[in-house]
């Protein structure tokens, strides 16, 4: 396999490692507050010193997110933005940025809707390149995966505190990407979380696989972020950006300015604070 | 029986009813559900659990539950012989206590102090909370808000029990909603709370452990039938929302194939309305949501719709998977009621017998009557009566324009 089959997520993977450095991993929600914005949030997390992007596929029953995260889901469900309309804002994206990976993350029934091989087509043709369902962890992903992969649409699990040992090999066996870490019991937005616990987990999961590791949940300023860039390839943030969109939401010309400060922070933060 | 699947034999090890069913959650649940299947593998072969089950029901919730012939009810329709399988009379007033109380054990033999539930109508959330009282857990019960208005009453019973009730506001505060809560709670919460769901549905183990607690209802009633009526029923009618007092119902007759099996689900308005809670009769496409694969109410985004049924417990967009599998390979029929239909029934019940059924009950009710009529006088038909109805008075007032 040449360079240009490989994922951009693999590529930029290796890049970053060559590089010493750690990804930065914005979440959005696709289509919140409003279709037309997404979009141009994107390319603001781009110019912040976004790695990937995580774009959130509104659902109406995200029973793995906090408050934060169900209001931005609410907001963007009363446009109407279905999964459909977020490739399409993908491909928009696309249009001006072949390089940075974007992840749909999200919950498995729209795609089970769509139908996983119709899916998937659609997806890469949208340029899309991995996908994470909360609610899909490997055992149920089935033929599934082949259909995904016949498409290099790449599946990404989840890995928690909760999760045994024999699980984790199961799961960084799955595993495609990244793995994302979460690094706390409970929802998205929820406490702050405990940096050196996450790193003796990433040690451990070291140990299993050579995939990236990537840590999300309890992740809202430079210094959360810097802590956890630290032990970990990359580092998930969510919550904290959508919080400020919701705080903007009647004024969104002033959200990629807000993006862009809070990732700068933190991209600042982690790059004083790079692995020694 | 000449069908692909042997329906005494699942789930399958890893949780599915063929194509439905599963264990579809965030990563940070898996664990307690394993712990959950092998503490229930190890108790489920257990006599002593077994032992202690069966002497809570027969002590705490005054099992057997009696197999009633409601013989006015039968004459004034002119057909088939209607038994109502009296789930009523139990401790807390419905079938719900018979899974609590199984579940509540299995959450002392894990050492779990807190559990967690959520509730429609309020019947699992009261039953759940009873149970808790008893063995000194601490409880909490996530209810939509739409059903915290619906059912006062058994809001407040759950108080005083000492639980804590939480309203639902996200979504379309029911049900759904309240599951949805309950699921983050878990997440939350893992470490010391067993979560105690209240229908044949979520991630596997659950929808196994809530059939085989419930089915202790099917076991007497085929016991009874056969000592009361002399033979096996010709068939077996129950409501679904879940689908939890149908299974418990049904599951034990599933190999008698003269016995025909019907479940009721929630019409609303009518189908033709898109307002109902009937993902099986309406043909719903196959769908995930907490934690299984079933036939499931969604737009054509994948979004979970709303539904509507004048009975909270039935308000619900899915369906517990081994339903969906049933309906699948034909073992049994699903058909839904109307809220007209079901309030018709609900009243006609309490006058013809002097007993008044739960609205979701009301549901199996209006579907037997129309069996019966068209059924022989020396056939027999049992109706779950699941739940009784004192808690559904003030949604009757209001149809009636009442004010208390």
């Amino acid at each position: 396999m040449n360079s240009s089959d490989t994922n951009r997520i693999d590529r930029r993977f290796a890049a970053l490692k060559s590089q010493g450095r750690t990804a930065l991993i914005p979440f959005i929600t696709a289509g919140d507050p409003g279709p037309t914005h997404t979009v141009g949030f994107m390319h603001a997390c781009v110019e912040a010193g976004a790695d990937l992007i995580e774009l959130g596929v509104p659902f109406s029953d995200p029973m793995a997110d906090g408050p934060v995260i169900q209001k931005a889901c609410e907001r963007a469900l009363v446009h109407g933005t279905r999964l459909t309309h977020v490739l399409e804002m993908v491909a928009e994206f696309r249009q001006q940025d072949t390089e940075t990976p974007v992840v749909l993350m999200g919950y498995l029934n729209p795609v089970e809707r769509m139908g996983y091989a119709n899916f998937a087509r659609q997806a890469k043709a949208s340029g899309v390149d991995g996908f994470l369902a909360v609610d899909m962890p490997p055992e149920e992903i089935d033929d599934n995966a082949a259909l995904f992969a016949e498409q290099g649409l790449q599946s990404i699990f989840l890995l928690a505190p909760t999760t045994s040992e024999a699980r984790a090999r199961s799961i960084c066996h799955h595993g495609q990407g990244y793995l994302y870490y979460v690094s706390l019991k409970g929802v998205t937005g929820a406490a702050t979380l405990d940096a050196d616990a996450v790193g003796e987990q990433l040690a451990r999961l070291r140990e299993l696989t050579t995939l990236p590791l990537c840590v999300g949940f309890g992740i809202r300023d430079g210094e959360s972020a810097a802590a956890v860039g630290r032990f970990a390839d990359g580092v998930i943030v969510g919550s904290a950006l959508v919080g400020r969109i919701a705080e903007r939401a009647e004024s969104p010309e002033t959200i990629p300015e807000a993006l862009k400060a809070i990732l700068s922070e933190m991209r600042q933060a982690m790059d004083r604070n790079a692995k020694a | 029986m000449s069908r692909f699947f042997d329906l005494t034999q699942l789930p399958d090890a890893r949780g599915h009813f063929g194509a439905y069913g599963g264990r579809f959650v965030s990563e940070t649940l898996s664990f307690a559900l394993e712990e959950l299947e092998s503490i229930y593998a190890e108790l489920k072969n257990d006599p002593a659990f077994q032992a202690e089950f069966d002497r809570d029901l027969t002590h705490y919730v005054g099992r057997p539950s009696p197999l009633y012939h409601a013989e006015r009810w039968s004459r004034d329709i002119g057909g088939a012989q209607i038994w109502l399988k009296r789930e009523d009379l139990n401790h807390t007033g419905a079938h719900k206590v018979n899974n609590t109380i199984g579940q509540a054990l299995l959450a002392k033999k894990a050492g779990k102090p807190r559990v967690i539930a959520e509730t429609g109508a309020g019947q699992h959330g009261v039953a759940t909370a009873t149970v808790a009282a008893r063995l000194g857990l601490e409880c909490e019960v996530y209810m939509g808000a739409e059903d915290v208005q619906r059912q006062k009453l058994n809001v407040y019973r759950m108080r005083l029990l000492g639980a804590k009730v939480v309203p639902v506001e996200s979504g379309s505060r029911t049900l759904k909603d309240a599951m949805n809560e309950a699921l983050r709670d878990w997440v939350t919460n893992v470490d010391n709370t067993f979560y105690i769901i209240g229908t044949v549905a979520g991630p596997h183990p659950y929808p196994m452990i809530v059939r085989d607690f419930s089915a202790v209802v099917g076991r007497e009633a085929r016991r009874q039938s056969l000592e009361q009526i002399g033979r096996l029923p010709d068939a077996l009618v129950a409501c679904v929302g879940g689908g939890s007092n149908a299974m418990g119902l049904f599951y034990p007759f599933v190999q008698d194939d003269e016995v025909r099996m019907v479940g009721v689900e929630a019409g609303g308005e009518g189908l033709a309305s898109g307002r109902h809670a009937a993902p099986l009769t309406a043909n719903a496409p196959r769908g995930v949501l907490h934690g299984n694969r079933t036939y499931l109410m969604s737009d054509e985004g994948g979004q979970i719709a709303d539904t509507h049924s004048v009975s909270a417990g039935l308000d619900y967009p899915g369906v517990g998977p081994e339903h969906a599998l049933w309906k699948d390979v034909g073992r049994v029929d699903y058909v839904a009621a109307n809220d007209d239909e079901v309030l018709a029934a609900f009243r006609e019940l309490t006058c013809v017998e002097g007993i008044m059924p739960a609205l979701e009950t009301a549901h199996a009710l209006a579907h037997a009557k129309k069996m019966a009529a068209e059924m022989r006088t020396d056939q027999h038909i049992i109706v779950n009566l699941s739940g009784r109805g004192d808690k559904d008075i003030h949604t009757v007032a209001q149809i009636d324009g009442i004010e208390f």
